[in-house]
């Protein structure tokens, strides 16, 4: 009986709050005198499909590289020769510092035309991975620093290879603490994908603009391709909260 | 087991933990007592492979130990050792804890690892535990398992760095009954501890570490009463003050 009740205290919540959040836009969008018509966008769903596709190979592609690119910063901001060492810390605090728009621009046509980097999709990864590198390279330094040392101390004690080490010891404590945290990044790099609208590369956001300078229909077009994002990273959210779930089943201390 | 130490040294960063500790003794069971911050847990790192000592010389059986990464890698395989606490893989449940040497250091198949593991889990009544992961078991648990991982490889020799200083009295009791029956078997063991009750009478010789050196070494019967040097009686007076 009272967990009815609260699944039915859930349920009028959730309907309370869509009421108001579309009541809200809704009386906006009155007071602007616009009345939505999503009927043109039906026509464009090819075009928008391709967007939708090209969006998630862009972040699938960034996500693989920018892992790797995150990865050797994190180590290598711990390496012992100090110019590889300040090397990363610099990457990591420039990058994190610098808007991304910035640094597509300064990469695409200084460093890309400079180092004949003419293929725009691979330019449009190699950037994009630079930039969620330096977040992940920070996610995976503070993964490693919380790993109590003693863990290592006892795999040295027992006789294990420094490779085996790694793959038996130290990768899954690691992975146990950033994935969460990994699944998160890769929502932003979903969104992030975005800017590279600036070069063109055809995704979501640069086929929404073309979109809208055939149909001058701006909100309904802009309104949709929220959306879509907003799938693709619900969907990634709720892998996360999985994950964190199972994390969190595996160590807690009670 | 014979030991040697010759004028062993270590520092860390330029600070002086051992000078010079010389020793030679054949033994069962070694305790090494002594005031926190003397040295006796870095002393037992070095003996272990785990810690090379800045200078001096080790031997075991008159084998000569080379503190050289690759040479340390297998003598650590022929020693066991236990930590102070949180001496688990604690991604690992009990039974992979004690599999996973066995596994990849020993080279053993999965199917004798796994029967070698439960046999021991089964002689000290760990049976229910084998599933659950170090979070889940106490501290008593934990240390038996981590004896009985050592255990498991057949060490020649078994080091403890203060197994019990964790616990209370009921578990502590639990691990050195353990421990008191895997001696009287002939496991060799150096135990690092502050229960002078189990260095007098499960360990038939002692040293006595202080400042980073041993102050004097012999028999237990004899240490404890008839100690010679000043430092070790004032220590004794103090840790045995409270005695029941």
């Amino acid at each position: 009986m009272k967990k009815y009740t609260t699944c039915l205290k859930q349920i009028i919540s959730v309907v309370l709050v869509v009421i108001i959040l579309v009541g809200f836009v809704w009386i906006s969008l009155l007071r602007i005198n616009h009345r939505l018509d999503f009927t043109t966008l039906w026509g464009y769903r090819y075009r928008l499909w391709q967007g939708f596709k090209m969006t998630l190979i862009m972040a699938f592609a960034s996500l693989f590289v920018s892992l790797f690119i995150g990865s050797v910063a994190a180590v290598a901001q711990k390496a012992k020769f100090l110019t590889v060492s300040y090397l990363a810390k610099f990457y990591v605090q420039v990058i994190r510092g610098t808007p991304l728009l910035v640094q597509i621009f300064f990469f695409f046509y200084i460093i890309g035309t400079a180092w004949g980097v003419d293929n725009r999709y691979v330019a449009g990864v190699l950037i994009l991975s630079l930039f969620e590198g330096a977040y992940i390279a920070e996610i995976i330094r503070g993964g490693l620093e919380s790993i109590d040392r003693q863990q290592f101390e006892l795999a040295k004690a027992v006789g294990l290879t420094p490779a085996k080490t790694f793959r038996l010891v130290t990768f899954p404590l690691l992975m146990a603490r950033i994935l969460p945290a990994l699944t998160g990044q890769f929502a932003s790099i979903i969104k992030d994908s975005s800017l590279l609208s600036v070069i063109a590369i055809p995704e979501l956001t640069q086929i929404t603009q073309e979109i809208s300078a055939d149909n001058y229909r701006l909100f309904e077009n802009y309104f949709f391709l929220g959306l879509l994002y907003f799938v693709m990273t619900f969907t990634v959210s709720l892998i996360t909260r999985r994950l964190e779930r199972k994390y969190k089943h595996e160590n807690s201390s009670e | 087991m014979k030991i040697v130490l010759n004028k062993i040294c270590k520092s860390f960063a330029g600070k002086s933990v051992l000078k010079n500790v010389c020793y030679e003794d054949d033994f069962k069971a070694l305790a090494i007592i002594g005031p926190s911050g003397a040295g006796k847990s870095t002393l037992l790192r070095i003996i272990g492979g785990l810690l090379p000592p800045t200078s001096g010389e080790l031997y075991l059986d008159g084998v000569k130990i080379n503190f050289t990464e690759k040479e340390l890698l297998s003598y650590r395989r022929t020693i066991g050792f236990v930590f102070q606490t949180k001496g688990l893989f604690e991604h690992l449940t009990a039974l992979e804890n004690v599999m996973l040497p066995l596994i990849h250091s020993l080279q053993l198949e999965k199917t004798e690892a796994e029967e070698r593991a439960k046999q021991l889990f089964a002689r000290f009544g760990l049976e229910r535990e084998g599933y659950k992961y170090p979070h889940q078991l106490s501290g008593g648990q934990q240390q038996r398992i981590q004896i009985a991982r050592a255990v498991a490889m057949k060490p020649k020799l078994l080091l403890l760095d203060e197994p019990t200083s964790a616990l209370d009295p009921e578990l502590t009791a639990e691990v050195l009954d353990m421990l008191g029956e895997l001696q009287a078997e002939g496991l060799k063991t150096i135990i690092v501890t502050h229960e002078m009750g189990f260095a007098k009478r499960a360990c038939e010789k002692v040293i006595f570490v202080a400042g980073g050196t041993i102050v004097e070494s012999g028999d237990s019967a004899q240490i404890f009463t008839a100690p010679q040097t000043k430092a070790l009686q004032a220590f004794l007076n103090k840790v045995l003050e409270w005695r029941p």
